[in-house]
């Protein structure tokens, strides 16, 4: 096993590209090295690109923000502009895990762990996120929602590496809320969870809407009726209702170690009525 | 009574007190040591395979590509430990247990093992070991295990304990009962009869630190083993006998231990390290990971029970009885036969009877959890005492109340019991202010009672004085949170010195003799007796120095506040000699000064806790938050309070794990399926609330200083006490723990609809 | 496996070692920097038991590698005394029975440590949530919220006889005259 830390994302891409066997990208390592230790994997390189300038930290753009791949979790929540902009996308992200893990992890890592239930991608999903990814063929950005393939498994081709994800600016007539289910109160993984994004225009009527559920199916679960059911509503109870009924008939889970299809299905309902509150509040409705 | 141990009403000057202890700074700073803390010169790695299957049979181990990998310095498997056990089938179990021989018993089982001069060859070395397995019928669950076609875990057992004796084997070992009276009588004198069933899975003890040893044998047969254990002499005992070496040639020295709840009182690793060592002729550094915790040491029993209860309208129970079935991993043991004495030992009852199944299964072998098996039955027990007091419409307490057993109550189990505390923790729970604290929407209160033995056992101290009067005692049961501080105060209470004249140690097994294992609370009560008595015999040595100075008969000295006293009219002008003064002088009147004391310390006082829990339950999601939460136990003498608060509160927190979430998940495959703390699920610090706690002190009549155990009863109650404030808070009677949130959003929704 | 070489600062001491590319920073700091403070819970960032802070932030020792240290400066358990003068966190642990068999408190210690370097008067359900990645099996968490917030008082307001607790006994050989003011 080879350890490399280059200076640059073309520099990160090359190794992957010309490496032979198994090679990873360390990020913030906490999915990583849990998995080396537990030797379920057994990689030949390791690029970390924690020492490459462009993947670090929150900047902000003309467009909106950019997060650096390698900018852990809890830099995004000290992030006062972002937290104030996307709250939804910045509370799904510093609830991975504990403090320690928020200290290393990153969402770019959240998202090419490719796990169903990550915290991070349905929040940014719902957000419109998107990833700058760089490969041999030079750079190509896309919606999050298209990295993941499946439990495990990104589109990205060998070379290819996420340096920044890039979210809008937001704005007073938008808000966005993440929530999710677990059995304690911290150090658990997503049971289920519902990530929403609301825009409003005129007398509190949604203008624009999207909701990702979590953890109840291979990857992210858009639910396009549930955008159908809250546009033109002003969130009252029918349509919270109803908001619940679209999400929880659009889980495809499995029973697991940590719930069951039964749970996920209903619970995927209660958290998308509780997160569309949220989200309605943070985008001025009342 | 066993002795001459009888409590004396006095007055105390450092028992009682919230003294430092003294291994603090060296856990505060890093420095103090654990099993994984010890190298030793020339030490390699060792490292354990373990069977991924349930039940297999190993037909081969081809480790011959292992050992020509370079770097590699033994490898070992059944075959380099001999069964030496002679017919000692509790030993040959630990044997088996530590190695697969021939089959591997459940998913995780040890089949061989390597030593290595680095972790990441010892890695590579497992990967070249080749085991043939042909994989065999398994069963992980009680009930199944008891069905007739049953894969049979252990083809040798005959069930004990039914008449005749069966020919066949069957995966029940043994069946127990307990109990007295007429329980078809008491029935029909009931104005109700409840009866329900309970199931709850395993848990395991979830101990921070992961089992690891540091062990080296020597070509003459001396060997050394430094463990991270809750008995080093158990730990010596076993592996001299496994691995054919002399008692007292394997010198064990228990490291500080991160942990152990009953789960360091059994041998595990232990003997594959020494037996690596001896191959490989170097000591051996043996760590478990995580992973191998949960897969290869030994959780509790899960548990499947019924519970019958007969009352009259007045609260008087007519009838009680409980038919339990514990299983108990691979190998035979009795934790069904605890379940069964520890039922019903709340209560004073004319008829009653506890039954129990011990069931074998493929899941590793179940070590002892802080009051073995007593959870569950209380579970049980107590979750059918709340629904007893609904059906007759009685507040939950006064049924206990009513029902409670007292001195001269003839237990459930048999004896009768001495001055006990189970009716003044209720009285206790009654008067105390949480009991009408108000509660909010979705939020219920419950309330539960637990009983616990305690253990006595085979102890021994030594106190020896030093030339400046200060104090070395040496005791021979293992500090698991905080008993070398209570040591060191009982022995200045008694020399009458400063707690900071003592230096307490725990003793390695060659420099004390032989002490039982620190289990069923018995330190601070054990070897607290045992300091008592060795004090008293410095005392005597004391004294007669003293005498001797003073040249006087040693019956005119008395000694007093930690010095010697003269007196009598010819001798009461004597200025008083000090300990210091004495020690001084040791060498000219006598030599050292020291005290011992060699006891099988009995009369262990048997301990009960009531425990009231406030929760609420969200409807919409299952999910239930502990609001406020109170433990009541009676500790005979709380030597250090602060101590016996941190083990109330402790147990409370596990048994509030155990209820919530806590489970050990097999798939159809027989495989653990949540070997790890990201999904075995202990309470972190987020979920709980402050844990108040209530000390109440019945003095032991058994013990001079009226010490009962304190460290297991209070994981009894939490079970049943948050099943029954759940039942309260959400209308739902929850029966099968852990009482997890897709549990009970399933009970809400049967129970009220969607 | 090809070694990696590296530069780095532990507990204000400039180390330099060198090691396998897949060996943890726990692994790094105990076996090969002798720091057996930190401990192995479970190697997986469950438990906290091996906390440290890297560059002014709380992580698990166990989820990063030794090969990332270069250039990084690390505190451990073992940095958190002044010489013989222990942190108020010591102090209050000590004072408060926060420990039992003691294995969790390194991890605990470092991680209240970041929580009052952010927050220097923690609420009950603060402290609570920034210790949520440290595992204890033996104290139920009660006595530990208590001195960490009983700590946090203590460094607000410094008793008169200073912050910390002599460790007792004679001072370490060679004094305490250079050590930097903690806590």
């Amino acid at each position: 096993m080879r350890y490399e830390s280059p200076k640059t994302t073309k520099e990160a891409a090359g190794l992957l590209a010309k490496a032979k066997g198994n090679a990873f990208v360390l990020a913030g390592g906490t999915d990583l090295l849990v998995r080396l230790k537990s030797e379920v994997i057994d990689p030949d390189l390791i690029v970390d690109i924690k020492r490459i300038p462009a993947m670090q930290g929150v900047t902000k753009t003309a467009a909106g923000f950019r997060i650096g791949a390698a900018t852990s979790c809890a830099e995004l929540g000290e992030n006062a502009a972002l937290k104030k902009a996307w709250p939804g996308v910045v509370e799904a992200a510093t609830i991975i895990g504990s403090d320690q893990v928020q200290g290393r992890c990153t969402v770019v890592g959240n998202l090419c762990n490719a796990s169903p239930a990550a915290d991070s991608v349905p929040a940014m999903v719902a957000a419109g996120a998107k990833a700058v990814i760089v490969g041999p063929k030079g750079r190509r950005t896309v919606g999050v929602e298209k990295v993941v393939a499946g439990p495990g498994k990104t589109t990205l081709k060998k070379g290819e590496v996420i340096e920044a994800i890039l979210l809008g600016k937001g704005g007073a007539k938008t808000g966005d809320a993440y929530l999710r289910f677990i059995p304690r109160t911290e150090m658990d993984i997503a049971v289920v969870s519902a990530g929403i994004c609301l825009t409003l225009g005129p007398r509190g009527i949604i203008k624009e809407a999207k909701v990702a559920l979590g953890a109840v199916g291979p990857t992210v679960e858009i639910v396009s009726a549930a955008t159908k059911v809250l546009v033109g509503s002003t969130l009252d109870e029918a349509t919270l209702e109803q908001l619940a009924v679209v999400c929880s008939a659009a889980c495809r889970p499995i029973d697991d170690k940590r719930g069951t299809i039964e749970f996920r299905t209903e619970v995927a309902g209660v958290l998308a009525r509780r997160a569309a509150k949220i989200a309605y509040q943070r985008a001025g409705g009342k | 009574m066993a002795f001459d141990t009888q409590y004396t009403n006095q007055e105390f000057k450092v028992v009682g007190k919230r003294v430092l202890r003294p291994d603090g700074i060296d856990k505060v700073t890093g420095r103090a040591r654990y099993g994984a803390d010890m190298n030793a010169p020339g030490q390699l790695v060792g490292r354990i395979l373990r069977s991924p299957h349930a039940h297999a049979k190993i037909r081969a181990i081809d480790t011959s590509k292992a050992e020509k990998l370079k770097g590699v310095k033994a490898v070992v498997t059944a075959a380099d430990l001999p069964d030496l056990t002679r017919g000692d089938m509790g030993m040959y179990d630990t044997l088996e247990n530590c190695m697969a021989r021939g089959r591997a018993l459940y998913d995780g089982h040890a089949v061989a093992a390597v030593a290595a001069i680095d972790a990441d060859i010892a890695r590579k070395a497992l990967k070249l070991i080749k085991v043939d397995y042909e994989i065999l019928p398994h069963v992980t669950d009680v009930d199944e295990a008891m069905k007739p076609g049953a894969p049979i875990v252990q083809p040798r057992i005959r069930t004990v304990g039914v008449n005749p004796a069966p020919t066949k084997p069957s995966n029940i070992s043994q069946v127990s009962e307990f109990g007295h009276g007429d329980l078809d009588a008491g029935f029909a004198e009931a104005d109700v009869i409840v009866e329900k069933s309970y199931k709850t899975e395993q848990t395991h003890q979830g101990y921070i630190e992961p089992h690891a040893c540091l062990a080296s044998v020597g070509p003459d047969g001396q060997a050394e083993l430094w463990v991270t254990t809750q008995g080093p002499y158990m730990q010596r005992n076993t592996c001299a006998a496994l691995l054919g070496l002399e008692v007292a040639k394997l010198r064990v020295t228990a490291s500080e231990i991160g942990g152990g709840f009953g789960g360091k009182t059994h041998v595990w690793m232990e003997p594959v390290a020494l037996a690596l060592s001896r191959k490989a002729n170097r000591p051996v550094k043996l760590v478990l990971t995580r992973e191998e915790v949960f897969r290869g040491t030994g959780p509790t029993c899960s548990t499947s029970m019924d519970i019958k209860i007969g009352a009259r309208r007045d609260g008087t129970i007519t009838a009680a009885q409980a038919v339990l079935r514990y299983q108990d991993g691979a190998f035979p043991n009795i934790w069904g036969m605890l379940g069964a004495m520890t039922a019903w030992a709340c209560y004073d009852l004319k008829n009653v009877k506890a039954t129990a199944y011990d069931v074998l299964v493929n899941r590793p072998k179940v070590a002892a959890y802080r009051a073995p098996s007593a959870p569950m039955a209380a579970f049980g027990v107590e979750s059918t005492m709340d629904l007893v007091a609904a059906e007759i419409g009685m507040d939950p307490v006064e049924l206990r109340i009513k029902n409670a057993a007292k001195e001269g109550t003839r237990a459930s189990y048999g004896p009768t019991y001495g001055p006990i505390g189970i009716g003044p923790t209720l009285e206790a729970a009654k008067n105390h202010p949480h009991m009408k604290a108000p509660l909010g929407a979705n939020q219920g209160r419950g309330m539960a009672c637990g009983f616990w033995f305690n253990f006595g056992g085979q102890t021994c101290v030594d106190l020896n004085i030093g030339q400046d009067g200060t104090v070395n005692l040496a005791v021979g049961t293992v500090d698991v949170g905080g008993a070398r501080a209570s040591l060191s105060m009982i022995a200045a209470e008694e020399l009458g010195i400063p707690y900071e004249k003592v230096k307490c140690i725990v003793a390695d097994t060659a420099s004390l003799g032989h002490n039982d294992t620190t289990e069923g609370s018995r330190g601070t009560f054990s070897s607290g007796m045992a300091t008592v008595f060795a004090a008293r015999d410095a005392v005597r040595v004391l004294r007669e120095r003293a005498a001797k100075t003073w040249d006087i008969p040693v019956d005119r000295v008395e000694w007093r506040d930690g010095k010697a006293h003269a007196f009598g009219d010819e001798h009461g002008n004597l200025a008083p000699l000090s300990l210091e003064e004495l020690a001084a002088k040791a060498a000219r009147t006598g030599g050292p000064i020291a005290g011992h004391n060699e006891i099988v310390a009995d009369g262990a006082g048997v301990s009960f806790a009531t425990h009231i829990c406030d929760i609420e339950v969200d409807p919409e999601t299952g999910k239930s938050r502990i609001l406020r939460y109170t433990v009541i136990q009676d500790a005979g003498k709380a030597i250090h309070p602060d101590y016996v608060e941190g083990q109330f509160q402790g147990a409370a927190a596990q048994g509030i794990g155990w209820a919530l979430n806590e489970e050990y998940i097999y798939g159809a495959d027989g495989r653990l399926q949540n070997p790890g703390f990201l999904d075995y699920r202990i309470a972190v610090c987020s979920d709980l609330p402050m844990l108040d706690t209530q000390i109440l002190e019945i003095p032991n009549p058994n013990h001079p200083y009226g010490i009962r155990g304190v460290g297991e009863t209070s994981i009894v109650p939490p079970l049943a006490a948050i099943a029954n404030a759940m039942s309260n808070a959400a209308g739902v009677r929850m029966t099968h723990t852990p009482m997890s949130p897709p549990r009970v959003l399933k009970a809400i929704r049967e129970a009220h609809g969607a | 496996m090809a070694a990696v070489l590296v530069s780095t600062t532990v507990n204000g001491d400039a180390v330099e070692y060198s090691c396998a590319p897949r060996e943890s920073l726990l692994d790094v700091l105990r076996n090969r920097l002798g720091l057996t403070g930190s401990k192995e819970g479970c190697g997986t960032g469950d438990c906290g038991a091996c906390s440290v802070i890297v560059d002014g932030r709380l992580v698990c020792a166990c989820l990063m590698l030794g090969a990332e240290m270069d250039g990084r400066t690390v505190e451990t358990v073992e940095g958190l005394a002044d010489g013989a003068t222990l942190h108020p966190l010591q102090t209050k642990f000590l004072e408060h029975a926060a420990l039992q068999c003691g294995v969790c408190t390194p991890g605990f210690l470092m991680a209240s440590k970041a929580l009052l370097a952010r927050n220097a008067n923690p609420t009950e359900e603060e402290i609570r949530f920034a210790l949520a990645g440290n595992l204890c099996r033996c104290t139920g968490y009660d006595k530990i919220v208590r001195a960490v917030s009983a700590a946090a008082a203590e460094l607000a307001h410094p008793a008169k006889s200073g912050t910390g607790k002599k460790t007792g006994g004679k001072k370490a050989a060679g004094g305490k005259a250079t050590g930097k003011k903690k806590g």
